[in-house]
């Protein structure tokens, strides 16, 4: 696969949390368990050898349990956490060496970031919040106002610039949330599980929300989550962390075709495989002649089962921009449907 | 005999005791001994081993008296040098004080009750907190009282913009360093405990009396604790989330004090204030005694001579005094609050 060069780069990146985090780094790098760890030197393991490519204008999300470390990893993109050991590569120049200014500099202009719990503040109105970064930036006050409009008027959030942000549900917050990080007009946008504290059809509008707007603005985020099904309906990239290590990345639909390990197909065993895969995962090469029909390769099963009737003997043919890609017989289909569980089998 | 001469006597320190001191009676008590009908003591009444009880068996001991007498010695002795540090120091408080007092009490009584009342309304926006002013300063004036509680006032406001000025910023400061809040806060403690009389004593020695400053000290010195308490309590409780948004969006040192920390924190730190202001009220009462004008000075009177009319007038002016002070900082701190939730 032939990609350009990663806008964000992680290179080995160790993360303990401790006062001595240097003088046990070692024990790590060789192979000593979080538990040990714990036990033996009272110090923390938050991520060990990390290493992440973030493509430009993609949405990388990392998804793992509570502990994973992802919330921790996502706070070493701008430094707010200070990483033991590695490299952080954005647009080519490694974070980790930066002086504080250039850090300030660094958060004002290349990284806007989301919240978990919004963190707005409560003595300014949603305009004013929505401003933040560019107030802190020292911009005038007429630029503040003209930016800061347009972008509550584009998460939707129009007419409610005088409001305070406790005057607004969760779901609205969060649109402030969203609507500040964009007025910073930043390349990258880091959102630490940021529907999270939302309730599930809020959700799904602010997950649509981010698409609609990423395939407008093509930022490059990152997009931290414990839930699957939110992480493979944003995902370009998937990184799935465990014990902060990274146990799995790529593409969504190859991770959930091909689950690296148990712990991945534990995780990806109770989602809706018809609705999440795509035609084009499970695609075959052209072998035969005759087709039942076409159909799209990013339509997902579930439409394909739709159309065939549930009947297993058909075969389409695959169709990508109007050129047949391959074919798709409909006993593939139902084998793909069915989760790889290797660890009831060995059981 | 002394009780405990057989403690020196056993240590063989007779000679040494006994070198250099007069066969002369040094008191009273020695005197009746030496008319030689001493009774012999019961047991019980036998003393602690004081100074002056050591003394009597060993004339090298010293007594009591001597040691107070260092004490009071050693202080008039470091008394110019911390006078010529703390003059300079504190002399604008005095003129602030002279200054207040001087406005309070000559601008006539209807501009100086419409000027208080107009910063009630704006601090508080609250007709009732208004209207209650207005009938304490009336009443003030009726009974004749009003020069001495505007004499308290003029001094409570003066104290409680000095602890403001200086309470904030080493409350913003010991939130920033667990070390520096560590080494202020037994400090803190001690100004609290320490009962009010007790630091008037050295304050009468550093200070000639007579001047305001050592009345202004003595209130300041008490009243300060609570603003800086919760300035640093205010600021440490803001929300951690908020504090990394900041830090996120690149803000510097400064911003997020000015932009984050202080308005999250500001009905703490406005808690503090009326605290301040209420212990300042307080203590205004007992500095009457180094020289305080107003109404506590009616109270003296009122336990030195036992007028207990003049007293207890002075008394309720006081409570007014207090509530109206207490209403106020309150109404203005809950209109605060009402501003950073607003749900109208």
């Amino acid at each position: 696969m032939l990609k350009n060069t990663p806008k964000i780069k992680l290179r080995g990146l160790f993360k303990i949390f401790g006062a001595d985090d240097k003088s046990v780094l070692p024990h790590v790098q060789n192979g000593m368990s979080k538990e040990e760890l714990l036990e033996k030197h009272k110090h923390v393991l938050g991520l060990q050898s990390i290493d992440v490519d973030m493509q430009a204008g993609e949405i990388t999300v990392v998804m793992g349990l509570s502990g994973s470390g992802k919330s921790t990893l996502i706070r070493h993109l701008n430094r707010l956490i200070e990483p033991t050991a590695g490299e952080i590569v954005v647009d080519g120049e490694d974070v980790t060496q930066l002086s504080q200014a250039d850090l300030r500099t660094l958060r004002q202009e290349k990284m806007s970031m989301v919240f978990q719990k919004f963190a707005l503040l409560p003595h300014r109105t949603v305009q004013q919040n929505a401003a933040m970064s560019l107030d802190v930036r020292g911009m005038d006050k007429e630029t503040q106002d003209t930016e800061a409009r347009k972008w509550l008027e584009r998460v939707g959030l129009g007419g409610y610039e005088d409001h305070y942000p406790s005057q607004l549900s969760g779901g609205m917050q969060q649109r402030v949330g969203i609507a500040r990080a964009l007025t910073a007009n930043t390349d990258i946008m880091l959102m630490d599980e940021a529907f999270s504290a939302l309730d599930p059809l809020i959700r799904t509008d602010m997950q649509d929300l981010l698409l609609e707007l990423q395939l407008e603005l093509k930022k490059t985020i990152i997009f931290i989550t414990h839930d699957l099904d939110e992480a493979l309906k944003l995902a370009d990239h998937l990184v799935i962390l465990k014990d902060g290590a990274v146990v799995q990345q790529g593409e969504p639909q190859g991770i959930l075709l091909n689950p690296a390990d148990p712990y991945i197909e534990d995780f990806v065993s109770d989602i809706n495989r018809a609705r999440v895969l795509r035609i084009r995962s499970i695609t075959n090469p052209l072998k035969s002649k005759k087709f039942a029909g076409d159909v799209e390769a990013d339509d997902n099963l579930e439409s394909l089962i739709a159309l065939s009737e549930g009947d297993t003997a058909l075969t389409y043919r695959v169709m990508s921009d109007g050129e047949p890609i391959g074919e798709l017989n409909m006993r593939d289909l139902v084998k793909a449907l069915v989760p790889r569980i290797s660890s009831t089998q060995a059981a | 005999m002394a009780t405990y001469d057989w403690f020196f006597n056993a240590l063989g320190l007779r000679d040494w005791c006994d070198a250099g001191t007069s066969e002369a009676p040094m008191s009273m008590a020695d005197l009746l001994a030496e008319t030689g009908n001493a009774v012999e003591e019961p047991f019980y009444a036998i003393p602690f081993p004081s100074l002056d009880a050591l003394n009597k068996a060993c004339g090298q001991i010293t007594q009591t008296r001597d040691i107070v007498k260092g004490l009071e010695e050693g202080f008039l002795a470091i008394r110019p040098a911390l006078r010529t540090i703390l003059d300079p120091i504190t002399q604008p408080l005095s003129w602030m004080l002279d200054g207040t007092l001087y406005l309070f009490t000559q601008t006539p009584w209807f501009l100086i009750m419409a000027m208080l009342l107009l910063v009630t309304w704006y601090a508080t926006r609250s007709v009732s907190v208004m209207l209650f002013n207005a009938f304490c300063l009336s009443f003030f004036a009726f009974v004749d009282h009003f020069e001495p509680a505007m004499e308290t006032l003029a001094v409570i406001l003066v104290c409680t913009v000095i602890s403001a000025i200086f309470g904030i910023p080493i409350g913003i400061a010991m939130s920033k360093s667990n070390r520096l809040q560590r080494m202020v806060i037994p400090v803190l403690d001690l100004l609290q405990t320490l009962p009010t009389f007790v630091y008037l004593i050295p304050l009468i020695f550093l200070f000639p009396i007579g001047e305001s400053r050592l009345y202004g000290i003595a209130i300041t010195l008490y009243a300060i604790v609570p603003i800086i308490r919760l300035t640093d309590l205010g600021i440490r409780l803001v929300d951690q989330d908020v504090i990394e948004a900041g830090n996120a969006f690149g803000m510097n040192a400064r911003q997020k004090l000015s932009k984050v920390e202080l308005p999250l924190a500001l009905p703490n730190i406005m808690a503090g204030l009326n605290q301040t202001i209420m212990m300042s009220l307080a203590m205004v009462v007992i500095a009457s005694m180094v020289t305080a004008p107003g109404l506590g000075v009616l109270v003296l009177r009122g336990i030195r001579n036992l007028e207990l009319g003049v007293g207890l007038m002075a008394g309720i002016c006081i409570v007014l005094l207090a509530v109206m002070l207490d209403r106020t900082s309150k109404a203005a701190l809950s209109r605060i609050d009402r501003a950073k939730s607003k749900t109208s």
